[in-house]
């Protein structure tokens, strides 16, 4: 087993599953994003959630979701994208995560759509440029493109991390 | 093929550990005038196991420990050593020894090594102390002797059929007494049956072993001690075979007793089953990845109890199923009726899987005879304690919680109240004293009492101490209970010295805290000279919780019940503006602050904003009242508490949520937490 056959063998064959990683991708006014689907645990439609007094404006509230307690945040509010109208067609992404050792599940509001699950080479990624101050990047894993459009990939830790709760290391 | 031990860990550390608080519990109840046979048997039954348990899984410091524990404890079986109660002092000893070699083990962190080498000194020291005349098997000195000009061992060795299901594994065995001299091995194969009767599960085969060279014979014994249980074994000397009767043969325990014990005497005998209480089964059977895996166990007969009414849901289940695929209009009350069996069923089963989460509060209780052991031969006293009620039964999540706060009460009592055996006998006292733990049901609480018959609390000395520490004004007031009370209040303490059982004034207030924050409250009941009573009030579960639910503009909150003392609509008459700001009004003789709730939650829509046109509910939360300002009140219910920080994060003034009926969520309200909000 030559070590440079396999190589060869891998630089044909790019599109091996262990290279490929899945995104569900959404929109939010004309800009495309996209989170690890593996995150995600369901998706759900809009449904009135119970108010959360003195939290930031973008922690929306919480809802029952089979027996759990699990909060939904506003994504426009969170990214300073303005404020939303929700009706039964928003969509909200419940994504899970592991944040100061234990799991996490939290819903995200997303009023557009929900476009697609894509599939995206890893070595495609690029590196979230610094936009300056107009665009928060905090949250941005990376930069691809799919069908000549740009995606930005979101980094689910630091989505569903909460203010005053997580400690901002990684 | 190889097992991964490592999924048995969790099991193995669990058994050992309550191992562990049997041989503690076994040693502090032994009488040093009558010794109990059966309880050293107890004890030394659960060293074994601990023994076996930790040469089997390769902690071989453990095993070592431990051996030269259970030699010790061989010897006090047997009658051939006493009772006594240094001995029995470096076994407790050792027992805390063990159980930090254990922790550490679990926690993959490295031994306090010399602590170890300190607790084994003393344990060799007692094993080879004055009165020690036979032979322990770890003292090799006179097996060496016996065995002198020794050419070898002859060794029978024809296991049970179930040795293979025990782990245990003969090769392994054999490679070990090769390491030890020449051997040669006969295998008889006479006991294997035909291939198609043939059970590859079980071991047919037996053995004779000539192991040639100058052994001492405890090292054959340790190779065969894991199995000496499962197996039949004769182990003779080569020139000396009329040795038979010679005492190194009665040596590894229950040698002897093995011989003539049927296989059938299960396969991991020793570890529980003294008494019924001990009855348990695993709950949590499949070891889950991580350490801080929680597992609970549960009575065998309340797990009997809902396989049962599993049983009867799933025959609801199937009638239902029937009428629903022949259904015709005329069936309409056998639906009915099976609609209300499954309902019924339901609740049972809810109630009964609640049930699980019940622990008795013996768990709490079982550490105390050890503290007070410990502590009163420390501080010079003669204490007896006393267990009443130790099957009540508690929340996990309160048995866990209540142990600290209790541990510190009974210290206290142990410390300040019991008085030393001379003031008792010039009080007129039975030179001993007495500390009682009881633990009983009073309506929806539980209630647990910490109680001793010492000097009890001086009122005019709290008083002064307290004066002295700026804790009250001169002149003020205070009814007993207030008096009493006063020993909850950060930096008290009455004790005219540190010692360091307690006496240090942090504590008390952080007891009070701590039973406040699982929803109970403290009581104290004294009289000087006589004694005095702790009285602990906690609610009987921390899941379930009686609610008022309010509401406040189109939103609901749920008020735990137990905080509630009253609701009122108020007149304009009563109400008081202090300094334009704050509110309160005036209750018979009492000025309460007002929290108006869609203030301080800022709920639009609210219906009421004069506090004229809603309601006041009057609620109290660490000793301060005060007047909630709500719209209306709805219902009185029975609410699940769920967790907002299992997903969320903790709020100010909102304890947890829970779900109503229409599925919809609704936060319960922390009332000390709303107070301090207010305050802000």
């Amino acid at each position: 087993m030559a070590n440079t056959d396999d190589q060869s063998q891998q630089q044909m064959d790019s599109k091996k599953p262990s290279d490929m990683a899945q995104y569900l991708s959404f929109t939010l006014g004309d800009e495309e994003y996209g989170v690890d689907i593996l995150r995600v645990q369901e998706i759900r439609s809009w449904e009135p959630v119970s108010r959360i007094p003195n939290v930031p404006a973008y922690e929306k509230g919480v809802v029952n979701l089979r027996g759990a307690i699990v909060p939904i945040i506003d994504l426009r509010e969170r990214f300073n994208l303005g404020h939303s109208h929700y009706t039964p067609l928003t969509v909200v992404v419940v994504l899970q995560a592991f944040i100061g050792g234990k799991p996490r599940v939290m819903g995200v509001v997303v009023v557009d759509s929900v476009s697609n699950v894509i599939d995206i080479e890893k070595t495609r990624i690029q590196s979230a440029p610094d936009f300056g101050a107009k665009v928060s990047t905090e949250f941005i894993n990376g930069l691809a493109s799919f069908n000549e459009r740009m995606v930005m990939l979101l980094d689910v830790n630091k989505l569903l991390k909460l203010e005053g709760v997580d400690n901002d290391e990684t | 093929m190889s097992i991964d031990m490592a999924q048995f860990h969790q099991i193995f550390f669990e058994e050992s550990f309550e191992g562990l608080d049997i041989m503690e519990s076994g040693l502090l109840n032994l009488d040093m005038g009558d010794v109990d046979a059966e309880t050293i048997n107890t004890i030394f039954r659960a060293a074994h196991s601990i023994k076996g348990g930790s040469g089997t899984f390769g902690f071989s410091a453990v095993a070592d420990f431990t051996h030269a524990m259970e030699t010790l404890l061989d010897e006090m079986r047997d009658g051939r050593r006493k009772v006594t109660q240094p001995a029995i002092n470096v076994l407790l000893g050792s027992v805390d020894c063990l159980r930090e070699m254990l922790t550490a083990i679990q926690d993959e962190k490295t031994l306090d090594q010399e602590k170890v080498t300190q607790h084994k000194k003393a344990l060799d020291t007692e094993l080879n102390g004055a009165d020690n005349t036979a032979s322990p098997p770890v003292q090799p000195k006179q097996p060496i002797e016996l065995n002198n000009d020794n050419a070898g061992w002859r060794i029978a060795f024809s296991p049970h059929a179930d040795l293979l299901k025990t782990g245990n594994d003969p090769v392994r065995m054999f490679r070990e007494l090769a390491e030890l001299g020449d051997i040669d091995i006969t295998v008889d194969l006479h006991g294997v049956p035909g291939l198609y009767e043939l059970d590859p599960e079980e071991c047919h085969l037996s053995w004779q072993i000539t192991v040639h060279g100058n052994i001492p014979r405890p090292e054959i014994d340790d190779i065969f001690d894991w199995v000496e249980e499962h197996c039949d074994l004769a182990v003779q000397n080569i020139e000396q075979t009329t040795q038979a009767s010679s005492p190194a043969f009665d040596e590894p325990p229950q040698s002897a007793a093995i011989e003539t014990t049927p296989p059938s005497s299960a396969t991991n005998p020793p570890i529980v089953s003294e008494s019924g209480q001990n009855e348990k089964v695993n709950a949590d059977k499949t070891p889950s990845a991580g350490k801080s895996s929680a597992s609970i166990r549960v009575d065998t007969a309340k797990i009997d109890t809902l396989i049962n009414m599993v049983g009867e849901l799933v025959i609801t289940q199937s009638m239902l199923s029937l009428i629903g695929e022949h259904f015709s209009l005329n069936k309409l009350d056998q639906l009915k009726n099976g609609l209300a069996q499954l309902e019924r069923h339901t609740r049972e089963l809810q109630e009964s899987v609640m049930n699980i989460r019940m622990l008795p509060i013996s768990f709490v209780f079982s550490r105390f005879p050890r503290l007070v052991h410990d502590l009163s031969s420390k501080l010079g006293k003669k204490i007896e304690l006393q267990l009443i009620g130790e099957h009540t039964e508690v929340d996990k999540t309160v048995v866990e919680l209540i142990s600290d706060p209790l541990v510190h009460l009974v210290r206290n009592s142990l410390d300040h109240g019991i008085e030393t055996p001379d003031e008792r006998i010039a009080a007129g006292k039975q030179e001993t004293g007495t500390v009682t733990l009881e633990a009983f049901h009073r309506g929806g609480n539980i209630v647990i009492e910490v109680s001793d018959d010492g000097r009890g609390l001086d009122k005019d000395k709290l008083r002064a101490k307290a004066l002295e520490k700026g804790l009250i004004q001169d002149d003020a007031v205070l009814s007993d209970k207030q008096t009493y009370e006063l020993i909850f209040m950060p930096g008290f303490s009455t004790a005219e010295q540190l010692t360091d059982v307690s006496g240090r004034g942090v504590g008390m207030d952080v007891v009070r805290r701590n039973i406040q924050s699982l929803g109970g409250n403290i009581d104290i009941v004294s009289q000087l000279g006589k004694g005095s009573t702790m009285a602990i009030y906690l609610p009987l579960t921390l899941a379930i919780l009686d609610g008022q639910s309010v509401a406040v503009g189109d939103e609901t909150y749920i008020i735990p019940l137990g905080s509630i003392i009253e609701s009122i609509n108020v007149t304009e008459r009563m109400i008081n503006r202090v300094a334009g700001k704050g509110e309160t009004f005036r209750l018979r003789q009492e000025y309460l602050p007002i929290i108006r709730m869609h203030e301080i939650f800022s709920v639009p829509n609210a219906k009421a904003t004069k506090l004229t046109e809603g309601l006041l509910v009057v609620v109290e939360g660490q000793g301060i009242r005060c007047g909630l300002f709500v719209d209306d009140l709805l219902t009185q219910q029975q609410v699940v508490v769920k967790s907002l920080e299992a997903n969320y994060r903790q709020v100010e003034g909102i304890s947890g949520a829970t779900i109503l009926g229409d599925g919809s969520v609704a936060l319960i309200l922390d009332i000390p937490g709303l107070v301090r909000l207010s305050n802000h």
